[in-house]
């Protein structure tokens, strides 16, 4: 189920476009040094599996079924980047092929169910498996990742939702009802990643990128004595990408900035109605009201173009927070 | 899993597959900007998309069939009104939300041109080709490689999933509540690898055949100034209509 075209503000589907162009040329250039020359067969037939394991339907109770949404279990079986670009060209071809998702809306549908479950997914297994070295970390992080990974996405389609949804819902409603009813799905989800990725691990765990620090280093045992055989590292050079996270930030609080002042500086389509029928004044403010950010504009003193940029640094210290863990971890 | 095209001749099945896809695109992002008042654009947007249907030869049955994929945003719309705050009014003995109508009719109406305009670009263009058009709009060779992989090998995964299915059925099992969930993720699984073994066949394959990274580029298809102008009239009626309405 895909967020279709005019379900959200035109400002809203543009900033969450611009997200999520930029995080798939990010996952573009590092995903070469996941899969090296291999990216292009070897993501193509795991985003061929992630759409067939959406079609794959499990039982819950009493004919009721769901089914995986996949974006942890990509990250942890392919790695974060590579999982990005698989599930963003799985919408990609919904969108175009299938015409499931609207066309607007597209990135929207790529920062909600691949960047974020991706990007939360592998950052909370690499929490885990760092505590434990072992097969049962693994397993036990897929689980968590997974468990998380869901609400995490639903709660970011809440807070769009309440900056810029065209429906008049209470934003506490839309907050509890996500939340809620995703933390199931979520369990549902974890239990189901940690199976796959338990039996994958059985089979071949080699393949679980997530879990290449199980696979012992190869032994030649000769005459001469006992060898170790390092792992062929593929020769790849990383190109900087600093400079273009730098520029994908100042392009977010650009827009967040100045978008959002001619965004709000006519009121939206409710608002206008609002005031033609006159009822504004009777509308009750959202359980948010005494928020300093609630409304994007003047509650706490703080004019719309700052709040638009504050809520760009907290995304960017949360993504960066995760993306420093992920690269303390790489480092090590 | 089929696809929607629907093989044709006709003057949109001819359209170079860039000009279309950047049409729709166009359309859709003018349909989505049109404030919800202006009834009368909405209609017009629905005639000039009824008009490329005819154009395209495509019965209007199998486009108001495919319009199913938005069902349950469509449940979700029309629970607005019940849920919706504000004023209310009586239809029919019922109160509803004033703003909760207006946004359910916001949604239903633009969801619908969108997915309408996408079902007409989808059965009117090959799936091959509308990645080439993707190529010539400047997406980057590896996005377009990727969804190309994807494409050729969905049917043959698919097609293993449900020889899973076969095996699985035909010795017993049925999948009642959660309890049983567990098997069907080992299938997940065995899926995982078979599908990523089969990468590396195909990569291994296409080393041997000289892969380098990029595929060769078989025809310049650069689309005439005439098709551009053609699949233009779309979204410059959508814009007109826009500004004038």
């Amino acid at each position: 189920m895909h967020v279709p075209d005019g379900f959200f503000t035109a400002p809203v589907a543009i900033g969450a476009g611009v997200v999520a162009v930029a995080g798939v040329a990010v996952a573009l250039r590092r995903a070469k040094t996941e899969l090296d020359d291999r990216t292009a067969p070897m993501a193509g037939l795991v985003a061929a599996f992630i759409f067939a394991v959406q079609m794959l339907n499990f039982p819950i109770a009493a004919g009721t079924s769901g089914h995986l949404l996949g974006g942890a279990l990509a990250a942890i079986l392919v790695g974060p980047y590579t999982a990005v670009l698989c599930v963003s060209v799985v919408l990609l071809v919904q969108g175009f092929f299938f015409a499931d998702g609207g066309l607007t809306a597209l990135g929207i549908n790529i920062v909600l169910m691949a960047i974020i479950p991706s990007a939360v997914g592998w950052g909370i297994f690499q929490l885990v498996t760092r505590v434990a070295r072992n097969r049962a970390a693994v397993i036990a992080g897929s689980f968590v990742a997974a468990l998380i990974s869901v609400p995490i996405a639903a709660l970011t389609f809440a807070v769009l939702f309440t900056i810029g949804g065209t429906a008049p819902i209470e934003a506490g409603a839309v907050f509890a009802a996500m939340g809620g009813v995703h933390v199931l799905v979520g369990i549902g989800e974890g239990l189901i990643t940690a199976v796959t990725v338990s039996s994958v691990l059985a089979v071949r765990p080699d393949l679980v990128y997530g879990a290449r620090f199980l696979t012992k280093p190869l032994v030649l045992k000769t005459a001469a004595g006992e060898q170790v055989v390092e792992p062929a590292r593929p020769e790849t050079t990383p190109k900087p990408v600093r400079p273009f996270l730098i520029g994908g930030g100042i392009v977010a609080l650009l827009l967040a900035g100045v978008v959002s002042f001619f965004a709000s500086s006519s009121p939206d389509g409710l608002e206008r109605v609002a005031e033609d029928e006159g009822f504004l004044g009777a509308a009750t403010d959202h359980s948010f009201g005494g928020f300093f950010l609630a409304d994007y504009g003047d509650v706490g003193g703080i004019p719309v173009g700052v709040a638009g940029i504050i809520g760009v640094a907290i995304t960017l210290l949360v993504g960066g927070a995760i993306l420093w863990a992920v690269r303390q971890k790489n480092a090590a | 899993m089929k696809g929607l095209y629907r093989p044709g001749d006709s003057p949109i099945h001819r359209l170079a597959p860039q000009c279309k896809l950047l049409a729709v695109v166009l359309f859709a992002v003018v349909v989505v900007a049109t404030p919800r008042e202006r009834f009368l654009a909405f209609l017009l947007y629905a005639l000039s998309l009824a008009v490329v249907v005819l154009l395209a030869r495509i019965p209007p049955g199998y486009v108001l069939k495919r319009l199913a994929v938005e069902l349950p945003f469509v449940l979700f719309a029309v629970a607005i009104p019940f849920i919706g705050m504000g004023e209310r009014v009586e239809v029919l003995g019922v109160p509803l939300s004033v703003a909760g109508l207006w946004a359910s009719w916001n949604i239903l109406a633009k969801a619908t041109l969108g997915v309408a305009a996408s079902i007409v670009l989808a059965a009117t263009t090959e799936p091959r080709a509308l990645l080439l058009g993707a190529q010539r709009l400047r997406v980057p060779q590896l996005l377009i490689q990727i969804a190309t992989f994807m494409l050729r090998y969905l049917e043959v995964i698919l097609d293993e999933m449900r020889r899973m299915r076969v095996a699985r059925e035909s010795r017993g099992f049925a999948a009642r509540d959660f309890r049983q969930a567990p098997v069907l993720a080992k299938s997940a699984g065995a899926m995982f690898i078979r599908s990523y073994e089969r990468g590396e066949r195909v990569h291994l394959a296409m080393l041997s055949r000289g892969y380098t990274g990029v595929m060769p580029a078989l025809a310049d298809g650069r689309a005439p100034k005439a098709q551009w102008a053609m699949a233009a009239v779309l979204p410059v009626v959508a814009s007109a209509v826009l500004f004038v309405s």
